[in-house]
């Protein structure tokens, strides 16, 4: 290998590519927007959202209860609720989001209470609506405790202890720490899906510019013509658009984590935050661990992007034939975000998928020496074949002048 | 020096089945003599010059180009030879000095013999207005300038154009035509190909007219005249081509 010419084809290709816009795009504002977008911005959005329609006071109608009063003055003391009167198109007012919840209170129910006979308080709500749900769990919370508070009166009034119908209490306790639990495996899950489809679309449009745009716009018979080997002409082409992957997923990186560090700052409460309340952040470990195995993964991209674009006449023949790629790239990165897909022997041999599995444990501070060899090595491997066939594929003529 | 060697190019086609572009073509060019290939569109001319350029491999056959065998040592070719067509087009996003030195060092040339190589050339062409501006900012006589330079800038002693004043104005073919025999002039071996009679009858010293992949006739133009008892090359052309052309269209 001649290192003077593949300097110098990267050198140029380095060039050009730092003067289209296009791949500017891609490698700076695409990572360097997106992160502070998911972070702060959204972040800000969701729970500017979320408390708002805590704060505001539901009106809440009432069907039935006129034969209760004790319970219908329960409802009016909740905190946080009016109760407004009953319009008798009350369903439609839900389903047009006017009144996010209706309770029915069945006819004689504080008599049937006194008795002891089965019924039945239906609470109509707007499902998946977030007003709804809120003011649903306001009034499911007031009719539990009502209920409890019932219980508690027939239990004492027949002097039997309340152990009687719950003779020990359930506790969960999580022992994971907080920062590797809860929120955090879905985020890290989360931010791996983003680096690996950041490190992919960084490296497409370079890819395809300079294999199947050249031919397009008839460079590459200009190229063909000089001293240049093959093999060095597609390595040459190769590292710049492995540099433009890995700028991208290292910019995704880096915008990862001073985004959320400026989230955490401002309290915004992001969406990573997990149920437990405590805070995520990245440290400068995990991101690094995160970008050292994008390396690989960048150098099995920007092989098979080549191998495949340098097969198209054209950029947008390229485009077509690199769209499915992207679908096999999303859906393992995808796949490791789902719940209990975890490292194992034998998924750490699944290109994509363990490397997205091995950094959701790498943001969250669990390294796997042994998984983190095995996936370094095998996407090693599939770099290489990828690599050997994108120089093999310049090799060949029926290739370089399809017509 | 170019000689060529019954040099052959098969392609397979999934219709047409097995196409012999080029079929057992032997010729030789000499330093200080300008060789026109001749023949109507598809004939073979392109590939030829490919195969000599080392952009495409012959299926048989070979060709030795200063001393070095296309396909032994296709690197070393290229290194002496300067190859234009109005299909090598320019990198858009360079500007037009950069296009010049990325192919002076890939020819090799360390820094100090490319800058010197550089301003020469720039000079000699008139380019220094717009050393600077981007490839795709450039009038279509100025890329053309940035293309000659570009084949010249290893200063190589074997010269291919294919096709090089194809669908140009008149003013930059004029100007293409004016290099191809200053080129000569300079002592380099040059080789083009061409469907236009009048830049055959002005340029070639040797002419060779081929179609169907397979060189039909070659000669100086008198020896031409004497061999075909026509006085007009167009005449000649016809003459030669007609029968194959009608075989190759009954098929």
């Amino acid at each position: 290998m001649s290192a003077r010419n593949i300097g110098i084809v990267y050198r140029k290709e380095l060039t050009e590519a730092l003067r289209d816009r296009r791949t500017l795009i891609t490698m700076f504002v695409v990572p360097l927007v997106l992160f502070p977008l998911l972070s702060v911005g959204f972040g800000a959005v969701i729970t500017a959202v979320i408390g708002k329609a805590k704060e505001e006071s539901p009106k809440i109608m009432i069907k039935g209860g006129e034969d209760s009063p004790a319970v219908v003055a329960g409802l009016k003391k909740v905190e946080k609720i009016q109760i407004v009167p009953l319009d008798p198109d009350w369903k439609n007012k839900i389903i047009n989001k006017e009144v996010p919840v209706v309770i029915e209170i069945p006819a004689g129910f504080e008599q049937n209470l006194a008795d002891q006979k089965e019924q039945t308080v239906t609470i109509d709500d707007y499902e998946g609506d977030l007003k709804s749900e809120i003011a649903k769990d306001k009034i499911e919370k007031y009719f539990h405790d009502y209920r409890d508070t019932v219980v508690k009166e027939r239990l004492a009034a027949r002097s039997i202890p309340a152990t009687v119908l719950k003779p020990f209490e359930l506790k969960q306790q999580n022992v994971a720490p907080p920062e590797k639990s809860g929120g955090a495996l879905f985020f890290g899950g989360f931010i791996a899906y983003i680096v690996v489809f950041l490190c992919l679309n960084g490296g497409m449009h370079p890819a395809m510019d300079l294999t199947a745009g050249e031919k397009e716009r008839g460079t590459m018979e200009t190229i063909l013509s000089s001293p240049i080997s093959r093999a060095h002409l597609v390595f040459g082409k190769f590292l710049l658009v492995l540099s433009t992957a890995l700028a991208t997923a290292g910019l995704s990186v880096i915008s990862m984590g001073v985004s959320f560090a400026i989230a955490n700052a401002l309290h915004t409460k992001p969406i990573q935050e997990g149920d437990s309340g405590m805070t995520f952040h990245i440290g400068f470990g995990a991101a690094l661990s995160v970008f050292i195995m994008a390396i690989p993964l960048a150098v099995l991209f920007a092989a098979v992007l080549i191998t495949i674009s340098s097969f198209a006449k054209s950029y947008k023949e390229a485009q077509s034939y690199i769209m499915p790629l992207l679908f096999l790239v999303i859906i393992p990165a995808i796949a490791a975000m789902i719940p209990g897909v975890e490292l194992s022997a034998k998924l750490a041999l699944v290109p994509i998928l363990n490397v997205s599995l091995l950094c959701k444990e790498l943001v969250i501070g669990t390294y796997h020496w042994n998984y983190i060899a095995i996936i370094f090595a095998s996407t090693c491997v599939y770099a290489a074949v990828a690599l050997f066939l994108a120089i093999k594929m310049f090799q060949r003529e029926s290739v370089l002048f399809r017509s | 020096m170019i000689e060529a060697r019954s040099l052959s190019k098969r392609f397979q086609d999934k219709k047409r089945g097995e196409i012999r572009a080029v079929d057992n073509v032997s010729f030789t060019c000499h330093p200080g003599k300008i060789y026109g290939l001749l023949g109507a569109n598809g004939a073979g001319k392109t590939t030829t010059l490919r195969m000599l350029a080392t952009i495409l491999e012959p299926t048989d056959g070979t060709a030795i180009i200063n001393g070095h065998d296309i396909v032994e040592q296709p690197e070393k070719v290229r290194s002496c030879v300067g190859f234009l067509s109005t299909a090598t087009a320019l990198y858009p996003r360079l500007t037009s000095q950069e296009m010049v030195e990325y192919f002076g060092r890939l020819n090799g040339l360390d820094e100090p013999t490319l800058k010197k190589r550089i301003d020469e050339i720039f000079n000699r062409l008139d380019m220094n207005e717009f050393r600077d501006r981007r490839c795709d900012k450039l009038s279509t006589g100025q890329k053309q300038k940035t293309s000659i330079a570009r084949t010249l800038v290893h200063d190589p002693p074997v010269m291919i154009f294919d096709e090089p004043t194809n669908a140009l104005d008149i003013m930059t073919a004029r100007s293409i035509v004016d290099f191809i025999r200053e080129c000569r002039d300079r002592g380099k071996t040059v080789i083009f190909s061409t469907h236009i009679m009048s830049e055959v009858e002005k340029l070639c010293d040797t002419i060779g007219i081929i179609q169907s992949g397979k060189l039909l006739t070659e000669g100086t133009l008198a020896q031409l005249r004497d061999k075909h008892g026509e006085h007009d090359l167009e005449e000649i052309f016809v003459k030669v081509v007609a029968p194959h052309y009608v075989a190759e269209e009954a098929r």
